[in-house]
């Protein structure tokens, strides 16, 4: 048993990959971006010149001198000239920097405290104390936003606390809801309920298991509203509120200035400048966190994927000729997905054929490739990271790769439609199942509104939704996920396809509503002729359904035959394994055993049998080369140098 | 088993536990609907078996389980933990209570906070339950890491580094580590795949023979319940509808319903499902039918059915099932 804490490579790259490489290096892909780097580099030396303000050798900000009022830059001794009072510039707009960035910082500090720790508690325990803090907070906000500053501002008086005071306050609601947002989304995820069942108390429930998850989305808020912070307070400062004469902000510099615009353009010019530059470098570097920290929200990142996997084929599969009534052949397909340095073989090398009225099941576990192969067949996976490297794919007798865009894509929904696990995901929540159905036969066909809702009510009728003609008018949310799946498959039939590619279309469903659906999916092979593709994890559905079946294993087939051969006499060590470690209903004392270990990555396959370190009959000869794939006679074939011979399950 | 011990090894008992979900008034004083999800459950665990409950999506099973632990209360009705109320144990100390009865949850890798090593994780109840710190704690996670059958280096790792039957394994190794006599176990491996629920089924039965344990087993899938329950509960729409000892129940179903569960299971290498009518509706849990409430699906149904809600005598060693007409009607209890 101890052979199942495998070290090895984790069954899904997807995530391995991501994680292990962006973990150590959020500073370099902060680094790799150049805006944000910009910004990063003016912000250092902004905050390192500010820091060593009372060691350099500056002139008292404050010191007037009348005789050297108003000097324009470059002057003797005063490198930004001298203001009204013939103060510095260049001290006071130092001095002046320091006071701003400071107020601006800890009014953000003080908002981001006082706002998430609102948001945590009201996010966290719902109910009443989230009613009445979040009154609360609405009430903050329904007051307009400068109004209330000013207001704040009013009622404690002008000064520089005061506006901090005043800033940090009217921030509090803005940080409050993106917070309380965030937590309860993870308030409700299982790990806080386990926590508490480890003995933890609210307290620390909030402070280890609630924080550190909201953490993130905190320091984004925080680099992203600064910025404005500083802006604000440099606003009141610029009314008279904030800093208060003689001390040097850069609004109340700015406030100075703006009297004397017309003769001395330099005095308001140059604190501006420095408002434009601070505001903008802690922009662009918050913009640059905000993309390491949450990927999702990098402006650009919702790009498009290609309509048509992208297709760069070294080859184009060896040529294996199939019977006539052959609706689909596949062969030799391979699909790659590129990750960083890392390219996944998720399909090597995959061939079958589906003939005329057909019921093919494609079983194996999860990362198989199931998915990805059945996605493959009509060019829907996405590229970027998605590659067709090889093989071909014969629809109807034309070579589905050598389509053009339109072909392909008049082929998807017409003569081959796709049936997916989760209904949800293919109708749209805003419009009537009746309308979509509507749609998608009039994208293939030159009917009338009327004639097609006609047509649609009749699908719902042979699916077997009771009453159609009123539950046509009905949203997807309305309807059961046994139903919501039998209008996937109604969508399906929209225009009587000739192959319909089902990918684990009864999974999410109960036992009671799967086997309406199997029964309905049987009869329609059986009234109209239809080839199925149907995609499972589950022996018993490949029983009930269909005819033939292919076991995949690390992407690639490693049995195939009928699913009488298969089924009850495995050739391949996988499959019988497979069989043997499910338990079965009405054979409670079967010894069901587990397969130890787990599947290989297939960005790291093993040389030779992919199973071999799983496989108890593994032998020196099973880790060289590549193992064929031998034909048993009668459409028996097998991945396996040493194939069992009529094992009885 | 004689009939004497009966009595006193019973570890956990709900009585007419319900548990209703909204309600109350609106703010304009209107009444706000209420969904029933459990609706009057009367079932007993005796130490050191297993007790399958089995049903379908939405029945009540997961809030059955949830108050089972204390994450949730009930509406009506009580739950006993070896003759204490629940309620009391809660109020008295919680921690006392999650000594004694664990939970392992249905999506191993959500069960895991993200942001933290499993080391952790797996620290907090031998640090809050079990009073546990330094050497021996570290100690006591070599060896619960062992019991599960994974490598103590896996200790520093995140769980996004897992699959989903390593982490399931640290699920099982975090509900070991508080000591508890009883574990309820919602799902825990329909989330995984095949070749690795067995892997979890094997260990879970190992650790019970090795400490003891009684098992609370909720699944979906019938098979499963069958290969590891010594007595089972079939639930439909918030109810025990039948109950029976070992194998009796999956031989000779009585309810209607256990039959079109049995029914509709696709067994390997049989072909041929029974399938009940497409027009059957599903109850709605905002306004519960009178009477069984299977009987809209129910091909038995007569009208006594709707009348009144069929009721069941369930003990620790009988068969019976809430039904009018059951099937194989057995004559003694
Ligand atoms: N968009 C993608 N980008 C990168 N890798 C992917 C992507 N989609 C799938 N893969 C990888 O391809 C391999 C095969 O995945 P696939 O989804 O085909 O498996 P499956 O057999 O359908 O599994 P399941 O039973 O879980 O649905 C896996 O290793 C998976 O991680
Ligand atoms: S080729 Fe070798 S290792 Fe692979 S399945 Fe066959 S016997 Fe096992
Ligand atoms: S009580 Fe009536 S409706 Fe309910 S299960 Fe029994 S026979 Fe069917
Ligand atoms: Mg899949």
């Amino acid at each position: 048993m101890t052979s199942n804490a495998v070290t090895g490579p984790n069954s899904n790259p997807h995530t391995n990959a991501k994680k292990r490489s962006a973990r150590p290096s959020a500073f370099k892909l902060l680094a790799r971006n150049q805006l944000a780097l910009m910004g990063a580099v003016i912000l250092v030396l902004v905050v390192l010149i500010v820091i060593i303000t009372p060691i350099l050798p500056l002139p008292d900000p404050d010191a007037t001198d009348p005789a050297q009022r108003l000097l324009r830059p470059l002057a003797d001794g005063h490198f930004l000239g001298t203001d009204h009072l013939g103060r510095d510039l260049l001290s006071r707009l130092i001095w002046g920097t320091r006071v701003s960035l400071a107020v601006g910082i800890s009014a953000s500090l003080v908002a981001a405290l006082f706002g998430s720790a609102i948001g945590i508690v009201s996010g966290y325990f719902g109910g009443r104390t989230d009613n009445i803090m979040m009154r609360g907070i609405d009430m903050l906000m329904a007051f307009p936003y400068i109004l209330l500053a000013l207001a704040i501002v009013a009622a404690l008086g002008p000064g520089l606390m005061n506006a901090l005071y005043a800033i940090a306050v009217v921030n509090i609601p803005f940080f409050a809801r993106n917070i309380r947002g965030v937590t309860v989304g993870i308030a409700h995820r299982e790990f806080v309920d386990a926590a508490k069942l480890s003995g933890k108390g609210h307290v620390r429930i909030i402070l280890t298991e609630i924080l550190p998850n909201v953490m993130p989305v905190i320091v984004i808020t925080i680099s992203t509203t600064v910025g404005w912070m500083i802006l604000e307070t440099a606003g009141l400062s610029f009314l008279g509120l904030g800093a208060q004469p003689p001390q040097a902000d850069l609004g109340s510099m700015l406030g100075e200035g703006r009297k004397l615009i017309t003769t001395a353009m330099h005095l308001s010019a140059i604190p501006g400048a420095m408002i434009f530059v601070l505001v903008m470098s802690i922009n662009l570097l918050g913009d640059g966190i905000r993309d390491v920290l949450d990927p999702r929200l990098k402006s650009g990142a919702l790009a498009r994927p290609a309509p048509l996997t992208r297709i760069d084929r070294t080859d184009e599969g060896a040529g294996t000729t199939y019977p006539d009534d052959t609706i689909l052949a596949v062969d030799e397909l391979r699909t790659e997905f590129v990750l960083g340095d890392d390219s996944y073989k998720a399909v090597g090398g995959v061939s079958f054929h589906v003939g005329k009225n057909e019921c093919v099941g494609l079983v194996g576990e999860s990362g198989s490739g199931k998915s990805v192969t059945a996605l493959s067949l009509l060019g829907l996976v996405a590229s970027p990271p998605g590659t067709i490297v090889g093989g071909r794919v014969m629809f109807d007798g034309k070579d589905v790769y050598g389509m053009s865009e339109d072909d392909v894509r008049d082929i998807r929904g017409g003569k081959a439609a796709y049936v997916f696990q989760d209904p949800l995901s293919t109708l749209h929540p805003l419009f009537s199942i009746g309308d979509q159905l509507v749609e998608a036969i009039r994208a293939h066909n030159a009917v009338s509104y009327k004639d097609a809702w006609a047509k649609a009510v009749e699908l719902l009728g042979m699916v077997r939704i009771p009453n159609p003609q009123s539950r046509a008018d009905n949203y997807p949310h309305q309807l059961s996920g046994g139903m919501r799946q039998r209008v996937g498959i109604a969508m399906a039939l929209a225009n009587e396809p000739r192959l319909i590619i089902a990918d684990e279309p009864t999974t999410a469903l109960d036992v009671t509503v799967q086997a309406q659906i199997l029964k309905l999916m049987n009869n329609l092979r059986n009234d109209h002729g239809t080839s199925v593709l149907f995609i499972t994890h589950d022996f018993g559905v490949v029983s009930e359904i269909c005819d033939r079946v292919a076991v995949m294993y690390a992407g690639r087939i490693v049995e195939m035959g009928t699913t009488e051969q298969v089924l009850h006499h495995p050739a391949h060590p996988y499959t019988k394994r497979l069989i043997d470690c499910v338990p079965r209903l009405g054979e409670p004392d079967r010894r069901t055993s587990a397969i130890p270990g787990l599947p290989p990555a297939v960005n790291n396959l093993p040389a030779g049998c992919a199973f071999a370190d799983r496989c108890d009959r593994v032998e020196d000869a099973c880790r060289v080369g590549s193992i064929a794939f031998d034909d048993l006679g009668e459409g028996h074939g097998v991945r396996c140098i040493k194939p069992m011979e009529g094992a009885d399950v | 088993m004689s009939d004497a011990s009966h009595v006193s090894d019973v570890v956990l008992q709900t009585r007419d536990l319900v548990r209703t979900f909204g309600g109350g008034r609106t703010l304009f004083g209107g009444q706000k609907p209420t969904v029933y999800a459990v609706r009057g459950i009367d079932v007993a665990v005796r130490k050191g078996e297993t007790l399958g409950i089995v049903g379908e999506s939405g029945c009540g099973k997961s809030t059955l389980a949830r108050m089972l632990v204390g994450l949730d209360r009930p509406t009506e009705g009580n739950i006993t933990l070896t003759g204490s109320d629940m309620n009391d144990l809660i109020a008295r100390d919680r921690h006392a209570l999650s000594r004694r009865i664990q939970y392992v949850f249905q999506d191993p890798i959500s069960s895991l906070n993200p942001r933290k090593l499993i080391r952790e994780t797996l620290a907090a109840p031998l640090r809050y339950l079990r009073g546990l710190s330094g050497d021996a704690l570290n100690q006591r996670m070599a060896e619960l890491m062992d019991a599960v059958n994974l490598r103590p280096e896996f200790l520093d790792r995140y769980p996004h580094e897992f699959s989903g039957g390593q982490a399931q394994r640290v699920g099982i190794a975090r509900a070991l580590a508080a000591e508890p006599e009883i574990i309820v176990l919602d799902e825990p491996v329909s989330a995984l795949d095949v070749s690795v629920q067995a892997q979890v089924l094997n260990l879970l039965a190992d650790l019970k023979k090795k400490f003891g344990l009684t098992y609370v087993f909720i699944s979906h899938d019938l098979s499963v319940v069958e290969a590891v329950s010594d007595r089972v509960a079939v639930m439909y729409f918030g109810r025990v509808v039948e109950q029976a000892k070992g194998r009796a129940l999956f031989d000779k179903p009585q309810h209607p319903y256990t039959r079109l569960l049995l029914d509709s299971a696709p067994v390997p290498g049989k072909r041929g499902l029974t399938v009940e009518d497409a027009s059957a509706e599903l109850p709605d849990p905002l306004s519960p039918p009178p009477g069984c409430a299977f009987a809209p699906r129910c091909p038995r149904a007569q009208d006594d059915c709707v009348a009144k809600v069929p009721d069941a005598q369930y003990g620790l060693e009988n068969h019976d099932a809430a039904c009018f007409h059951p099937l194989n009607p057995v004559t003694s209890a």
